[in-house]
């Protein structure tokens, strides 16, 4: 199996850890991954924002991009859930036949990383070991977009050691949602106050997810508090394990 | 293109939705009012929901009866008017605002009344009928507490189904003590705030309203096409009272209210009450079919409006906000509604549908921070007993908005070439890197310990809550040509001959380039 990994642009330049982390785990299980450097942003940003045909182009470089491979992972459910629900849409409306085409193929090869782990290769125990006590955060996209459901706790309940704690009112939004917490920073810092104060009531030294930006807000927020909670990508605790130095 | 105040949804073209909802996001006290409120009733609504083992069945029905009916909203309309006019109501069709203003006016000045009362209706808020009848020397008399209580406080609505959820027991108390008198029976020597001394003193003041009253204006929850029958669900009764004791009823009703058959009643009166009020069964349904002799009102008169609702009908992505029927379950689970209220939304639909049926019915440059003021994170169409796909609707509007702006400015808004820019170095690898250089010693410069605080112009509201990383050192392609590429670990390094040939820019990055940007 040719796997890919797309990293997204964000995490390629805030996070490389966390492209480190899907690379080690990936390897760890026997397989071999690929980074086409090609890559950049699936143009989720602009879809977001209102820019359509600006990340028309975003899309072709995409599917340009990973046409060869058999997967495509990713360690982020809101970049997956662009791929899969909405360059669809923007081929449809803006994109050639062609690009209508190749995306349509792709998509059902695009993965979360969770979803890759639990479904595509059928692992819940990557062998990790993480003595920490963890909190998990459902980032919407992961909840209601990809519907990963507890893929992602069932890949944390297996690592070795680790505390798993529960995180008060979970499914609620963290106020982030991209330009969101730019254009509507007031109310997206009060949603921010209560995940905070839920993150630190529930009593967790690490707080996890599958989405790096919403963990920047959260985690950003807790710095702003002098919280010493950290934010951790869940590829990074699955990348843990005995005598593999991080 | 027409204004909003040509459509006559009220209020509109006040301060954008951020701005607007400052004042709210400044009222501890009212955010704590609107979480306790909200969270009551989301709970109530996920338990009778969970009730029901066809719950989704419900909902796919719901949907599909509600698709149908729009594509063929014109034959059911037509059909609907055959009906309504053999059972001996008239049917009128207003095509926006004002032209429903003059047809209920015009049928209220022919009876030589000069009081009406009314039953909840959204459909005349979304008009301003009251303050019309006004002007006509008409007095419109609301007789849903909650509407009571936002008429006596010269108030706006900030909740589909709790019109009042922005007061409490003691501002209610203070509220009719002072103001009943002015409106009619006066309020009780000593009335305290307990609810149901409240209740009483609104009871008593209405009571002789619906005595007295002759002409009775009504919203409708529901038309049926086949029967001609019309449906109001309620909780408080007032709304029976309205609809039976006077002589003249005048409904005023969204053309998108219609069903095709008695049949789908059955759908979504088991979906409305759970949604709305987390409750079984509503504790009202009313029902009736033109008028009978010796028996409720003599004269019923069916307002057909339209105010943009087939424009919105003519947007095959939109026009599903245009099955909503106003439950209320979005507001109740949308964690932005839950920290603004409903006023910052500025119109009578606030919440996940105010912010997508507003700019619908208005035109979205009329309307254009609403399509913003979400997170898209997707708990209304979770909740929408009819399955709007709000997210999706959203959206789409964002990208209407944006090219609304586009066509009507000829300079690019710094927003718009922000974008641009970011398209243009994002759809170069390249550049993409230069700039990730770039961004990382920025970033490290003005970072103080790992971490970048509070920050000047665009990024200020953000740096207001939260501190951003630094961007680090190394980006994961960096590391990955060093590590991967460049023989440093050599495991999985076909990369460099993976991509497609197209892009040269790859190529021009090199080693020094690299080493200079960096260090
Ligand atoms: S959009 Fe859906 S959830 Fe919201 S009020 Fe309408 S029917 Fe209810």
């Amino acid at each position: 199996m040719r796997i890919a990994l797309f990293l997204t642009c964000f995490n390629d330049t805030m996070f490389p850890d966390t492209g480190r982390a899907v690379v080690r785990v990936l390897e760890r299980l026997g397989h071999t991954v690929d980074f086409p450097r090609e890559q950049t942003c699936c143009g989720q940003m602009h879809f977001n924002t209102g820019y359509r045909p600006e990340a028309v182009p975003l899309v072709e470089r995409f599917t340009r991009t990973f046409a060869a491979y058999d997967a495509v992972v990713t360690p982020s459910a809101s970049c997956a859930g662009m791929i899969r629900d909405s360059h669809p849409v923007l081929a449809r409306d803006h994109g050639s036949a062609a690009l209508q085409e190749g995306v349509a193929g792709l998509a059902p090869r695009v993965h979360e990383f969770t979803e890759f782990l639990t479904d595509v290769l059928g692992v819940t125990d990557v062998g990790a070991r993480f003595p920490y006590r963890v909190a998990y955060h459902p980032t919407c996209h992961s909840l209601r977009g990809l519907r990963l459901g507890d893929r992602p706790l069932d890949l944390l309940r297996a690592v070795e050691g680790i505390d798993l704690v529960g995180l008060p009112a979970a499914d609620a939004c963290c106020g982030f949602g991209g330009t969101f917490a730019v254009k509507n920073a007031g109310t997206s810092g009060a949603m921010l106050a209560d995940k905070a104060q839920g993150v630190l009531d529930s009593g967790a030294e690490v707080l996890c997810a599958a989405d790096n930006s919403c963990l920047m807000h959260i985690g950003g927020g807790l710095s702003r508090r002098d919280s010493a909670v950290r934010t951790l990508h869940l590829a990074e605790i699955l990348a843990h394990g005995e005598g593999v130095p991080r | 293109m027409n204004g909003p105040t040509d459509r006559g949804v009220v209020w509109l073209g006040s301060p954008s939705f951020p701005e607007a909802a400052r004042s709210a996001l400044e009222d501890g006290r009212l955010r704590a009012n609107l979480k306790r409120a909200t969270s009551t009733i989301r709970g109530k609504r996920q338990a009778v929901a969970d009730e029901l083992d066809d719950w989704e069945a419900l909902r796919d029905a719901a949907a599909a009866i509600k698709r149908r009916t729009a594509r063929h909203l014109d034959r059911y309309l037509v059909r609907l008017e055959e009906s309504v006019t053999a059972a001996g109501g008239t049917v009128h069709w207003a095509t926006d605002a004002a032209d429903a203003n003059r047809v209920v006016t015009e049928l209220v000045r022919a009876t030589g009344e000069r009081e009406v009362v009314k039953i909840k209706s959204m459909a005349t808020q979304e008009i301003g009928l009251n303050e019309h009848l006004a002007r006509a020397g008409i007095t419109a008399y609301e007789t849903d507490l909650a509407e009571l209580i936002v008429q006596l406080g010269d108030d706006r609505p900030s909740h589909i189904l709790v019109p009042a959820i922005h007061r409490n027991r003691t501002e209610i108390r203070d509220l009719f003590a002072a103001e009943m008198g002015r409106w009619g029976r006066p309020a009780p020597e000593g009335l305290t705030d307990d609810p149901a001394d409240l209740a009483e003193a609104a009871r008593r003041h209405l009571r002789q309203k619906f005595l007295a009253a002759k002409v009775a204006v009504s919203g409708a929850n529901f038309a049926v096409a086949d029967t001609g029958t019309v449906v109001v669900v309620e909780s408080e009764g007032n709304g029976r009272m309205c609809l039976t004791l006077p002589q003249t009823l005048i409904t005023v009703m969204g053309i998108e209210k219609v069903v095709p058959t008695f049949g789908d009643l059955e759908v979504f009166l088991q979906l409305l009450p759970r949604s709305s009020t987390g409750e079984r069964m509503n504790p009202y349904t009313s029902a009736w079919t033109g008028t009978t002799d010796g028996d409720g009102p003599r004269a019923f008169h069916l307002v057909l409006l339209d105010n943009g609702r087939t424009d919105t009908l003519a947007d095959t992505v939109g026009r599903q906000a245009l099955a909503c029927i106003r439950c209320s379950a979005c507001l109740n689970v949308c964690p932005v509604f839950e920290r603004t209220g409903g006023h910052a939304y500025g119109s009578v639909y606030p919440g996940p549908i105010g912010a997508v049926l507003t700019p619908q019915l208005v035109g979205v440059e009329n309307a254009a921070s609403l399509p913003f003021a979400s997170t898209l994170c997707g708990a209304c169409y979770d909740a929408c007993p009819v399955k709007i796909d709000i997210p999706e609707v959203l959206a789409h509007l964002r990208a209407e908005a944006v090219e609304a702006r586009r066509a009507a400015q000829r300079l690019p808004t710094a927003e718009a070439a922000a974008m641009r820019a970011a398209a243009a170095v994002l759809d170069s690898p390249r550049l993409f890197g230069a700039v990730q250089r770039a961004a990382g010693a920025a970033g490290r410069a003005v970072a103080r310990r790992g971490r970048i605080g509070r920050l000047p112009g665009p990024l200020r509201g953000w740096s207001a809550a939260r501190d951003t990383p630094a961007p680090p050192a190394e980006s994961f392609r960096r590391w990955w040509r060093e590590n991967r590429e460049n023989g440093g670990h050599g495991q999985s390094g076909q990369s460099g001959q993976s991509g497609e040939s197209g892009e040269s820019g790859e190529s021009g990055e090199n080693t020094n380039e690299r080493k200079e940007g960096e260090r």
